[in-house]
């Protein structure tokens, strides 16, 4: 069986919509930059693959790696990202919408859809790697501070979505 | 009046203070975005089969929100928008990467951030993302020099919309609100259209 809407109907996605702008403030006026999610998911993988490999790290974890597994905690976006989770279990608590299911259409199966999902992380991966932030880092953020950079990556990345769509749209049917 | 934001700008927090306000962002970050349901990879990827816009809804409405209020805590002098990090441009990379993202978000049915919401609540497609993202991140990592040379390329260090199209901070903050405001018009005559039918 597929799940749907869980527990008590969603909020209105304008009040939401505030709401998250005004975290945005908030995170401006007091730290001085924006959210974000996929830095602080490379900082996790490059402080692993560092301590793991025992080898130089690569360019590309620079500035990443923190100084261990634990020094992570002191990641600014890390501990972002935890409260992100929680914030999310705690509105979703609230609203009964706990539950421990895997979200998928009608006709498809869990290993389908786990499939999709994790194929669709990498690729988001790669993506926010090359363009330096993701929905939060670039969207949110870049979009609301003007930045170019971002609004063609809001562009590109609604533009590929409406492209990629109709291939799978029987995912969800 | 002097201005007084970013405060941690100032020296005027300490970095357990920031860890703590990380959270709090976090947590009402996380909170708003399962609210609006965007936790649901089903309902955020309808916005791709255009049959739900709160992706939309709630992406323009905090970009519309957090510009408007950029816009005028600087004009009051309450916040130094000069010491407000703005992503850097880099052209090319930021239109493939997005086209590369764009394309992952629709097979994933969540974002990273909304993958974290969904896992936290319980979804084991939400975790699964999170691991492909991982995974993803780890692969970019090991890839081909040539591929850094390529996100390095087209950089425009700070570059922002007003001096884009040469206007002022004020009259580009007004386009994205009506830009919004029809955006918002547009979805609900084609959500109400859509329900009409059903």
């Amino acid at each position: 069986m597929s799940s749907d809407a869980r527990g008590t109907a969603y909020g209105s996605p304008y009040l939401a919509g505030v709401g998250i702008g005004v975290v945005l403030l908030v995170a401006y006026g007091v730290m001085g930059h924006g959210v974000g999610v996929s830095g602080a998911l490379t900082s996790v993988v490059g402080t692993a693959a560092t301590r793991l490999s025992n080898a130089p790290v690569l360019p590309e974890w620079e500035g990443y790696a923190a100084s261990g597994l634990l020094g992570l905690l002191g990641d600014w976006f890390v501990v972002e990202v935890i409260g992100i989770a929680l914030g999310g279990l705690l509105s979703a608590s609230l609203a009964g919408r706990l539950r421990r299911d895997t979200e998928r259409g009608d006709q498809v199966s869990v290993n389908r859809r786990l499939a999709f999902a994790a194929s669709g992380g990498a690729i988001m991966g790669i993506g926010a790697r090359l363009a330096r932030g993701c929905t939060s880092g670039q969207a949110l953020t870049g979009g609301s501070l003007l930045s170019v950079g971002s609004w063609i990556f809001i562009a590109a990345a609604f533009a590929a979505a409406y492209l990629v769509a109709p291939l799978v749209r029987r995912e969800w049917r | 009046m002097a201005m007084i934001a970013p405060v941690y700008e100032t020296g005027a927090l300490g970095g357990g203070r920031a860890l703590v306000v990380a959270l709090v962002v976090g947590v009402a970050f996380g909170f708003f975005l399962e609210r609006s349901g965007l936790g649901s990879a089903r309902k955020l990827s309808a916005q791709f089969r255009l049959t739900d816009f709160t992706v939309l809804k709630v992406m323009f409405t905090a970009i519309v929100t957090a510009s408007l209020g950029v816009f005028w805590l600087s004009r009051v002098g309450a916040l130094d928008l000069s010491r407000v990090y703005v992503p850097e441009t880099y052209l090319l990379p930021q239109l493939a990467g997005g086209a590369i993202f764009g394309a992952g978000l629709v097979l994933a049915g969540l974002c990273p951030g909304t993958a974290c919401v969904s896992a936290a609540t319980g979804r084991l497609d939400g975790v699964a993302v999170i691991g492909g993202l991982l995974v993803g991140i780890l692969a970019y990592g090991a890839m081909d020099p040539l591929v850094d040379r390529f996100a390095t390329s087209t950089s425009r260090g700070t570059f922002t919309l007003p001096q884009l199209i040469g206007v002022s901070h004020g009259v580009t903050v007004l386009i994205v609100v009506i830009l919004a405001l029809m955006t918002f018009r547009s979805a609900e005559w084609l959500e109400a259209r859509r329900a009409a039918r059903a």
